[in-house]
């Protein structure tokens, strides 16, 4: 009995091959986009555990110098005095042909709980690591770039974050060019008892807590969440295919699941054969699902990495492994999704009386009570979002507002769509009866068709949201570059005794030079860059200032304020009139606030002289310099005979600005690809919910073939409805997306990276992007319609039998 | 002028066992506002045979004029011209347009063949009893309704032919005999020919006059 149900219910599916493709299509599209996301997420949130572990900073507390260099005497002395400490010196070098980030430690003393005793330093190991040459570690993608570099002996180890070369810190030193010195001192968790203070010892260096913040991890998150937004976003949509898939078969099989019940097949069997063979497909789905979403996910990882390395410096691996438990847990979802997407037809099955009427009720339709639901439950998420917009605080609460909102705009498609295509049938009523048709007919369409059209209209929504939020960024972020590269050149000398030079030869050049110089310190508790800023009419006429007290520069020349980021400022609510303190230069107020996108960190900008007293120390190598633009060819030429400058330690503007730019564009790659990915995903929900459609909709169109329209002229009519449809949706999406950028301006961008930016309209951009979705839609609505139109009149007639 | 002549019509359609003869050689006329009634068997041709005159199908051979326009040897658009200008369509089936209310329907053939004539309509509509329900939509209405509706339909578009494929065969025996009588008279009143697929001989017998095909030839009945 049971084989003879499963092979009466399969059958179906041999008959329906597009409709099981659609099935199978938008469930494995709705896997792997999910899938594809949490294995960019995993592998993400490995390197930044992995980068931690080996900077061995998550839980040990350390010494810094507020220069940033601790020289190596200090660590002879705290080591004489009973002291476990261990040194690190962390820089930037040019090895081969990358630049890297060079980490110096010594195994010998590193504390044992962190990773930095150094990644597979076996016993016979150690020697080469200290000794000679030196022997170094770098993860495989590292040491291919790498490579042809003669300074180290490297060996492959995926322990070690990307861009990162872990060796000896003598090792480092040397490739450093920084003799003696270290950057920081890891103190050990277990120290012997009867100490001196360190403050007897080094009492010019600070001693700094963990951040207890999970560092990269925390500051990454709301990229993550950003990331799982976009993926769950595709998964609903490829559960919409699903349904849609779903739905249509139960509602053919309609008569069938009658006869085998009234045959003697036991309800509670139907339903297990049922709930059956929706998992096996699921399984297949899944399975495809997880190959798809790898390969999108080995795709997109490089754009994640230069995205992730561009936000936050975040340390990310351009190469994708493969983990077990991820593939499970992507099945998992498949296997989950369909059951979400098929309860609404199994729980139908379940309550389907056997002498239900044999006529297929038309799946298309539904009742205005259930769009009055729907418009209910849209104002209600409306009104959530709208009390979140006005008393929500923090990101979980930005994300809900944005969820909220985006609920209820989809929600309410079907209400707003109906509503538009009864204003258009009234105005186009007098017409003629074709268009009257049209219009009735597309409203008539709307249940069929409206998961496909919300799902449409949320990809246009998320298109035009974050690309109005890219867009105004891009255009503010050109503008404050415009302000805060007002200075002609750039130059970095190599040592001290260089940098004094350059200033000496430099000084009759130039119409100006400002000093660029700045220590690492921790300001209101969090990693912060403390600037020394000259007094100079490049600064007053051009910094990008948003708020600031009325003698802001002549307080900060005077030594009496300083000037501080917009992340800072908000992060530990400090603005004009408030004070802050900066270790080892005293209090000082605030006078004013200035934007400074694209740093994940605080900064503060100190009079140039209070930081020269301050930090006596500090290197003093960059420098910032004015003269007239068409001298800087020639100036460059000249440093480069005078000092032997390479290329790369001399900028000029227009290159800064395109290194820039570059960073910028990388950083946001990953969006537009998801933003593709989105629409495409949508794309295909409409093409599956028109082809699904398709099998019921000759028999809606067939009298008026019967009536006199040719074959042809129904499938163009057939075409411009759903062409139409999709251009009222992206009327709807057009308010939601520019309300999704202000969100995203105005609360998670404030509160995932500390700035806040102006919106800015791009009519363009969003004219081209209805263009796109137009043509997307064009493209789901031509097979359907081709088929129409080559319909034979046979097929067509068959509508007509008399015997069925 | 004849409304509807069908001359020497031959139809087969194709098999995995070569081709299979539905119409061979079959040939009627009928003048305006005459009717006539088509029997015979399942699979003698009947439908087939109308099919072709509303130039749904085309025939292998023979010629169908309709009001004295040629439904055969002509292109699709002609055809489709000729159907909703001269030819009114009743199905089993009913096949209204769902999505279009009864006063809808009742036009829309009529405004499609640019003859929209609203008194006709109305008085029509009332004629079939369906002047209370001109705001409802199909799936509001009963079998018989639905079917007066699809009557209504055709004669508002004023056709020179009216073809009814069993248009009682959905309906219990008293709404088919109601049906019936208003598809006649009102066919008689428009000046229509009608054309009347049915298995019925009671059906049949109510018409003017009564054709009997068997496997695809005329037939004694």
């Amino acid at each position: 009995m049971t084989r003879a149900a499963l092979r009466a219910l399969a059958a179906y599916w041999a008959r329906a091959p597009l409709q099981l493709a659609m099935l199978l299509l938008g469930l494995a599209l709705a896997t792997a986009l999910w899938s594809g996301v949490q294995a960019l997420n995993t592998e993400a949130r490995s390197a930044y555990a992995s980068a931690e572990a080996l900077l061995g900073e998550a839980d040990l507390d350390r010494l810094e110098a507020a220069s940033g260099r601790i020289d190596e005497a200090d660590h002879v002395a705290l080591r004489r005095a009973g002291w476990q400490v261990s040194p690190v010196l962390e820089g930037r070098a040019d090895l081969g042909a990358a630049r890297v980030t060079v980490l110096g430690i010594d195994p010998l003393t590193a504390p044992p709980r962190t990773g930095a005793a150094g990644p597979g330093l076996a016993a016979d190991d150690l020697g080469a690591f200290l000794g000679g040459q030196g022997r170094g570690f770098a993860h495989p993608e590292t040491l291919d770039a790498v490579v042809g570099a003669a300074q180290v002996d490297l060996r492959a180890d995926t322990n070690v974050p990307v861009g990162t070369v872990l060796v000896d810190i003598a090792q480092a030193q040397r490739l450093l060019d920084a003799p003696g010195a270290l950057s920081r001192l890891l103190i050990a968790p277990d120290q012997p008892t009867g100490l001196p203070p360190l403050a007897d010892i080094v009492p010019h260096l600070d001693r700094i807590a963990p951040a207890g913040d999970g560092g990269l991890a925390a500051l990454t998150d709301s990229f993550h969440l950003n990331l799982t937004a976009f993926g769950l976003l595709a998964f609903a949509v490829g559960l919409f295919i699903v349904h849609s898939a779903v739905g249509l078969a139960f509602e053919q099989r309609r008569a069938m699941f009658r006869t085998l019940r009234a045959l003697g097949l036991p309800l509670r069997r139907l339903m297990v054969l049922a709930l059956a063979e929706l998992m096996a497909l699921a399984l297949l789905a899944g399975l495809a699902g997880l190959a798809l979403g790898y390969w999108v996910a080995a795709l997109l990882l490089p754009d994640v990495a230069a995205s992730l390395r561009g936000l936050y410096g975040a340390p990310v691996p351009g190469a994708l492994r493969f983990d077990p438990l991820w593939a499970l847990a992507g099945l998992g979802m498949a296997l989950a999704g369909a059951l979400a997407a098929g309860g609404q037809s199994l729980w139908r099955l379940w309550h389907m009386p056997v002498l239900a009427p044999a006529q297929p009720r038309a799946w298309a339709t539904a009742s205005a009570a259930a769009m009055r639901a729907q418009g209910a439950g849209a104002a209600g998420l409306a009104v959530v979002a709208l009390g979140l917009g006005i008393w929500g605080d923090g990101l979980v609460a930005g994300f809900a507002l944005l969820a909220a909102m985006l609920l209820a705009a989809a929600l309410a498609v079907p209400v707003l769509l109906a509503g538009l295509i009864a204003l258009v049938g009234r105005a186009v009523a007098r017409a003629g009866p074709v268009a009257e048709w049209l219009a009735a007919d597309a409203r008539q369409q709307l249940p069929g068709l409206s998961l496909a059209l919300m799902a449409l209209m949320l990809a246009l929504a998320a298109n035009i949201g974050v690309g109005t939020m890219v867009g105004s960024f891009r255009a503010t972020f050109i503008g404050w570059l415009d302000q805060r590269l007002v200075a002609e050149a750039y130059v970095t000398a190599r040592t001290e005794d260089e940098a004094r030079a350059l200033r000496a030869w430099l000084e009759p050049r130039t119409d100006a030079i400002l000093p660029v110089w700045s220590v690492e310190t921790t300001l209101a508790g969090q990693p912060a860059r403390v600037f020394g800023t000259a007094d100079h009419a490049t600064y007053r006429d051009h910094w990008p200032l948003l708020q600031s007290s009325p003698d802001a520069w002549d307080r900060l020349a005077a030594g009496e304020g300083v000037l501080i980021n917009e992340q800072l400022a908000r992060r530990a609510d400090l603005w004009p009139g408030a004070a802050l303190t900066i270790p080892g230069a005293g209090a000082f107020d605030v006078v004013a606030v200035y934007s400074d996108y694209g740093n994940p960190r605080g900064q503060a900008m100190l009079g140039i002289d209070a930081f020269t007293a301050a930090f006596p120390d500090a290197p003093r190598r960059q420098h910032a310099l004015r003269l007239p633009p068409e001298d800087v060819p020639a100036l460059r030429a000249d440093l480069q005979d005078a000092f032997g400058l390479p290329s790369t330690l001399i900028s000029d503007q227009a290159a800064a600005k395109a290194l820039s730019m570059a960073i910028f564009e990388r950083t946001f790659a990953i969006t537009r690809a998801l933003n593709v990915l989105t629409l495409s995903v949508a794309a295909v929900a409409l093409f599956a919910s028109l082809v699904t459609l398709s099998g019921i909709r000759l028999a809606q169109l067939a009298p008026l073939w019967a009536l006199g329209m040719t074959r042809r002229r129904l499938a163009v009519l057939d075409l411009a409805r759903t062409v139409a449809l999709a251009a009222l949706t992206a009327v709807i999406a057009l308010p939601v997306g520019v309300a999704l950028a202000q969100v995203l301006l105005a609360v998670i961008n404030v509160q995932a990276f500390g700035w806040r930016l102006p919106l800015q309209l791009f009519p363009a951009d969003w004219l081209r992007l209805t263009g796109w979705a137009l043509l997307a839609a064009t493209a789901a609505a031509a097979l359907p319609a081709l088929r129409l139109a080559r319909s034979t009149p046979g097929a067509l007639l068959r509508v007509f039998a008399t015997a069925r | 002028m004849t409304a509807l002549a069908i001359t020497d019509l031959h139809k087969s359609f194709a098999s995995t066992e070569g081709p299979i003869p539905v119409l061979r050689g079959v040939s009627l006329e009928l003048a305006p506002g005459a009717s006539l009634a088509l029997t015979g068997e399942s699979g003698s041709g009947k439908s087939t045979l109308l099919h072709i005159a509303a130039g749904l199908e085309p025939a292998d051979r023979g010629e169908v004029r309709v009001a004295g326009a040629a439904m055969t040897g002509t292109d699709d658009d002609t055809r489709a011209r000729l159907r909703r200008g001269t030819v009114g369509l009743v199905f089993q089936q009913f096949n209204l347009i769902p999505s279009l209310t009864v006063a809808g329907n009742l036009a829309f053939q009529a405004r499609l063949a640019d003859r929209h004539d609203p008194d006709w309509t109305d008085a029509l509509a009332q004629r079939l009893g369906l002047a209370d329900l001109v705001a409802r939509y199909p799936e509001a209405l009963s079998g018989g309704q639905q079917q007066r509706v699809a009557v209504g339909r055709c004669l508002a578009a004023r056709p020179a032919v009216v073809l009814a494929d069993e248009p009682t065969g959905n309906l219990d025996e008293a709404t088919g005999d109601a049906v019936l009588d208003l598809l006649l008279e009102a066919c008689a009143e428009a000046g229509a020919a009608l054309l009347l697929v049915t298995h019925s001989p009671r059906l049949a017998a109510r018409c003017d006059a009564r054709l009997h095909l068997r496997a695809g030839v005329v037939a004694a009945p």
